[in-house]
């Protein structure tokens, strides 16, 4: 009985010490909901009645180029996860499916970039997009990151599970290498290719520094370059004004979340577990 | 194994092979013999230097500041945010009330751009003004200013990045909680063992390969993110806030000083070389049974 009791004590001190935490946790996010969407005299005075605005967000978006920004953004997004989703996909059938000399070393090399992120190289990396001619480009802000060693690894481990049996039939009923790629071994990856586009997707969008490096112009430069850009030198300390950007910026990823919570949890498990 | 299908497989590999090898590969190499040459200036082609880039590395007192920044910053981030992402998820596991919201409050931060957050981080601690001040005054706390007080702006900082970060630990171990066998609990209930022994004699030793995964990530992130450092204090006050990867930037982007960026950059390769080698013949040894 008395084993009972302090099981269910216990278990309300779990209850409010989850909560209170996840209150911590969301937080910073409420705070920058209530500065957003009110005039700027109460982003620090929290009352029942401070009247509601989307003025903070009509400023933001006249103040600087954020529609090319986004612009920017979408396309960087789209290109990085083309070129992965193909790229990687041919290499990580060529390690399942064939034999051939070197295959263990060359996997090896692969395996390298999960723990050198390009991140890291940002200066020889300039320098290589500076002598192609790729400074300021969207194309030189992606080309670092179009093969994926995290990509190769997880589509690698998916195709290995895939029946040889499916494969055989597939191989009697005359359908070439290619076929076999097309017709069996991506339909069944499914599942993994969305759960690395979602990853691959949110990383992108968020990513900072290699952008801020190789951009110099509105041309090229992603949200999270404008976004910083804009914070540091445009507003002085309007801060109802640079928040409602904030969350701008993150407004797309933020309601992919909510909007498909389930989705986006179970594709970073799976992207992790493999 | 016959020449064509040879071919075959290597034209597949060709295109990500050679992306790997230009971005990757090829850069790490490069930095390291570009830490023994001199930075090319307009008049003056780079040449060989030995060892005086680290040379002046060692002389460079911001640097020894960054790498003893960079280690509190590790020390802090790690065990926090690991711990708490175990705790989340053994909440989040468990059965406990509005769980779906739970996990949604803890895993947002993930979703979030690091430079938009480290925006409202910021005003959350700005003087007299931000949130944090007004919740200290509402105590009867006096006005601290949290990112420009040398004593205390590396912990504001490392605050955000375990923020940003449990919540992304904790799917992993959630993952694995979801893999282990509902039977073993019930097991350990008819034995009578309690919540603790169950967690410390069964739960751990299991999760134990998520927790190496994980750590090996957080080591990696610590000497990795830097974004929150570029818009909340950009190293400062007085480089209290400066992280390696901060000074590189600084040095290879501000002060145009490749040499030098390079033997910074050897020794964040090398800092992440040593994590590989542990992780490769220490931890995966440990985390089987």
């Amino acid at each position: 009985m008395s084993q009972a009791g302090s099981q269910s004590a216990a278990g309300i001190v779990d209850t409010v010490a989850a909560w209170l935490l996840a209150i911590l946790w969301i937080l910073p996010l409420l705070y920058a909901v209530w500065t957003a969407f009110h005039p700027s005299e109460y982003s620090a005075k929290f009352t029942l009645l401070a009247p509601l605005t989307l003025e903070n967000f009509e400023r933001a978006w006249q103040a600087a180029p954020f529609a090319r920004y986004f612009l920017n953004t979408t396309l960087l997004v789209t290109l990085i996860l083309c070129s992965q989703l193909v790229l990687c996909t041919l290499a990580a059938y060529a390690f399942v499916r064939y034999e051939f000399r070197g295959k263990n070393v060359l996997f090896a090399l692969v395996l390298v970039q999960l723990m050198i992120m390009p991140d890291i190289l940002l200066v020889e990396n300039y320098k290589t997009m500076s002598k192609l001619g790729l400074i300021d480009t969207l194309f030189g802000i992606g080309l670092p990151y179009f093969a994926s060693a995290f990509a190769i690894f997880l589509l690698r481990q998916t195709f290995k599970s895939i029946p040889k049996e499916l494969v055989e039939a597939a191989t009697m009923e005359g359908a070439s290498s290619m076929q076999i790629l097309w017709r069996v071994y991506v339909p069944l990856a499914k599942p993994v290719y969305v759960a690395f586009a979602l990853v691959s997707v949110s990383y992108h969008w968020n990513n900072f520094l290699w952008p801020l490096v190789v951009t110099n112009s509105v041309n090229s430069r992603p949200l999270t370059v404008g976004l910083q850009v804009f914070a540091s030198t445009d507003q002085g300390i309007d801060w109802s004004i640079i928040t409602a950007a904030t969350l701008l910026t993150a407004a797309p990823l933020l309601l992919a979340f909510l909007l498909f919570q389930r989705q986006f949890v179970q594709s970073f498990m799976r992207a992790g577990i493999k | 194994m016959n020449a064509g299908r040879q071919a075959h497989a290597y034209l597949m590999l060709l295109p990500a092979l050679a992306l790997l090898v230009a971005f990757t590969h090829y850069p790490a190499v490069a930095t390291l013999v570009d830490s023994f040459m001199s930075t090319p200036k307009p008049n003056r082609p780079s040449v060989f230097v030995g060892l005086e880039n680290y040379a002046s590395m060692i002389d460079d007192p911001i640097f020894w500041q960054a790498l003893r920044n960079n280690l509190w910053f590790a020390l802090a981030t790690i065990p926090l945010s690991v711990g708490l992402a175990l705790a989340m998820a053994l909440w989040v596991n468990g059965k406990m009330m509005g769980r779906g919201l739970l996990r949604m409050a803890y895993f947002t931060p993930t979703v979030l751009p690091m430079i938009a957050v480290a925006n409202i981080w910021l005003f959350f601690y700005t003087p007299s003004y931000g949130l944090l001040e007004q919740v200290g005054g509402f105590f009867g706390l006096p006005s601290h200013n949290w990112l420009g007080d040398k004593s205390t702006a590396l912990a504001s900082i490392t605050a955000v990045a375990v923020w940003k970060e449990a919540g992304f630990f904790m799917i992993f171990y959630l993952a694995a909680l979801q893999g282990i066998s509902p039977s073993l609990r019930e097991a350990a209930a008819i034995e009578g063992a309690g919540r603790w022994f169950f967690f410390r004699r069964v739960l751990w030793p299991l999760l134990m390969p998520t927790t190496i995964f994980v750590l090996v990530n957080a080591v990696i992130n610590a000497f990795r993110m830097v974004d929150h450092v570029v818009v909340m204090t950009r190293g400062g006050p007085d480089n209290a806030t400066s992280l390696l990867l901060y000074h590189l930037y600084e040095v290879g982007f501000k002060f145009w000083d490749q040499g030098y960026a390079a033997a910074i950059t050897v020794v964040l390769l090398g800092t992440l070389a040593a994590v590989a080698l542990v992780q490769f013949f220490v931890l995966d040894k440990k985390a089987h049974y």
